[in-house]
């Protein structure tokens, strides 16, 4: 196995006198797309701002490419951030800026693209996530949920980032938007070869995009020296695992012969209009 | 049914003791990150100009109307007491005086803290609770120098500016209402401004608000950042903006008005001699 996209180890993170994480290790591979997944409050959403550092954990190590994130320098960890992308679960627009502003906050901030390319760049991604130019300059709050969900995505994208974050990227949305966003996934990891990592309790979304799955267990739920990850593994093993805890977690629905690939293969193409 | 169990007062004195200290604290590491951040570079334009807009040009109106309210309130309590001395032609220097050394600036940078501080804690708290700080870091940016600077710098460049115009005003509503109303005589109303008042005075108030600027700017923005979860969250942080720039306000007015006092005694030592046998 390679240098792997993305790894955590050991790490430990408790927020005043709650433990979320204890001693988590993780290796994300270049090119896969792993789901995280298990119970509300277990860690999941922290595991992953850890593993971006958003938040810092108690104690750990995170590599992003090889490289120990913490004995970076700001400028070489500012480089090794861009390559990393976010969509947040309630998409974090910035409320002041326009859908236009928003896309191209990113590239304005490196500061190495001209306003020109800076706006073509901005009308590709809104187009590949299948919104046309009608909505540059409106805000926000006047687009749907959906839509916000794929303008996040639309920004996180124009950086060109090597890993993308999906922090439940189809809660709150109606079937069909969640299946659009779960397409989106998809085709950004196909066209652009991006690893992902996706938190989510929908796991209609794991079925169609993942190809491993992370499943973690509340610290408070456990002894001291078990692991929290419960299982990792793929999705064929995740309906076999023996785990009680597992299948309580997953119930009977989980059905991996309709493996998402395969799945989002034969659906009708992605609409581009808003 | 609930029991409400009193705790002991000395654990109570404990625990406000330590989480004053604490939160002294977070706000020294918050100006601390804030200096480094400002270090770096100084925030683009267009990030810049409409908080300068929003901080600046936007409490213009309120700062006006506060300051023409206490130059009339003054004339109207300070005249009673020196038409008993028969000193009621003075009323220029004591109006002048007060405005440009302590309430000009304390007004202003009340207005500043209410309408400024709060909205700043509440935007930046907002910010917090739906991931827009984090979002700022993961595109590569510093939450710090994208919106704590700018609002830093805006809070500091303008506030001596919003002084000048309260102690302005302030003056000339007092001036306008000792004339039309009290039927003080203009022209000893503006001699005894000048010749009371001097330019020290002046500065000494725009040095003092140049600090409560900074005080209104780290505390909103550090209660913003720091915000706790949800609504209940963000309006805390509100009202904490307010009442913790306020008694900053207030402690830091007490503090420089010692210092500064001592600064000019220090520097004019027959100030003293003046200020003892009485210029009145």
């Amino acid at each position: 196995m390679g240098t792997p996209a993305i790894e955590i180890t050991d790490v430990r993170c408790v927020f005043g006198s709650q433990t979320v994480l204890s001693n988590v290790s993780l290796r994300i591979a270049a090119g896969e797309t792993v789901a995280i997944v298990g119970e509300s409050g277990c860690g999941k959403s922290v595991t992953m701002k850890v593993m971006m550092q958003l938040l810092r954990p108690t104690s750990g190590r995170i590599k992003w490419f090889g490289n120990d994130a913490e004995t970076l320098s700001t400028a070489e960890r500012q480089y090794q951030r861009l390559r990393l992308g976010y969509l947040f679960q309630g998409a974090a627009l910035f409320d002041s800026l326009t859908i236009y502003e928003n896309v191209a906050f990113g590239m304005r901030q490196t500061g190495e693209q001209n306003e020109q390319h800076i706006r073509q760049t901005v009308l590709e991604r809104l187009d590949e996530v299948g919104l046309s130019q009608d909505i540059v300059s409106k805000r926000p709050s006047e687009i749907s949920g959906g839509m916000q969900k794929r303008v996040g995505l639309a920004r996180a994208l124009a950086l060109s980032p090597d890993v993308m974050f999906y922090d439940e990227p189809t809660t709150g949305l109606d079937p069909v938007n969640s299946r659009r966003i779960d397409d989106l996934i998809h085709s950004v990891r196909q066209s652009r070869g991006v690893t992902g990592i996706i938190v989510t309790h929908d796991l209609r979304t794991v079925r169609r995009v993942a190809d491993r799955v992370v499943m973690l267990y509340p610290r408070n739920k456990l002894q001291n020296d078990v692991e929290q990850i419960i299982f990792d593994g793929s999705l064929t093993e995740l309906a076999e695992s023996p785990d009680e805890r597992v299948h309580e977690y997953i119930g009977d629905e989980f059905d991996t012969n309709t493996p998402g690939e395969a799945a989002t293969e034969n659906r009708p193409p992605l609409l581009k209009s808003a | 049914m609930t029991t409400i169990v009193a705790e002991n007062p000395i654990n109570l004195l404990g625990r406000g003791i330590r989480n004053f200290f604490c939160g002294f604290g977070g706000l020294v590491v918050f100006m601390t990150r804030m200096l480094v951040s400002l270090r770096r570079g100084l925030p683009r334009r267009h990030v810049l100009v409409p908080i300068l807009y929003e901080i600046g040009v936007r409490s213009v109106p309120v700062v006006l109307v506060t300051g023409a309210f206490i130059g009339m309130v003054l004339a109207v309590q300070t005249y009673t007491q020196f038409k008993m001395m028969h000193m009621e032609s003075r009323l220029g220097a004591i109006i002048t005086m007060t405005l440009v050394s302590e309430l000009g600036p304390v007004l202003a940078a009340t207005m500043l803290a209410g309408r400024v501080g709060s909205a700043m804690a509440a935007e930046l708290g907002t910010m917090r609770v739906t991931e827009q700080v984090h979002a700022i870091s993961a595109l590569g940016a510093d939450p710090v120098s994208y919106l704590v600077v700018p609002r830093f710098i805006a809070c500091v460049a303008l506030i001596p500016m919003l002084t000048a115009i309260a102690d302005a005003v302030g003056i000339l509503s007092g001036w306008l209402f000792s004339w039309q109303v009290l039927g003080i005589n203009p022209h000893q109303y503006w001699m005894y401004a000048v010749q009371f008042v001097t330019g020290w005075d002046v500065m000494a108030g725009l040095i003092k608000s140049v600090f409560f600027g900074c005080s209104i700017a780290i505390v909103a923005c550090q209660q913003g950042f720091h915000c706790g979860a949800g609504a209940e969250g963000v309006g805390r942080a509100a009202t904490q903006a307010f009442v913790f720039s306020f008694i900053a306000i207030l402690g830091m007015d007490f503090l420089l008005t010692v210092v500064l006092n001592t600064t000019y005694y220090l520097i004019w030592p027959q100030a003293v001699s003046l200020a003892i046998t009485g210029a009145w």
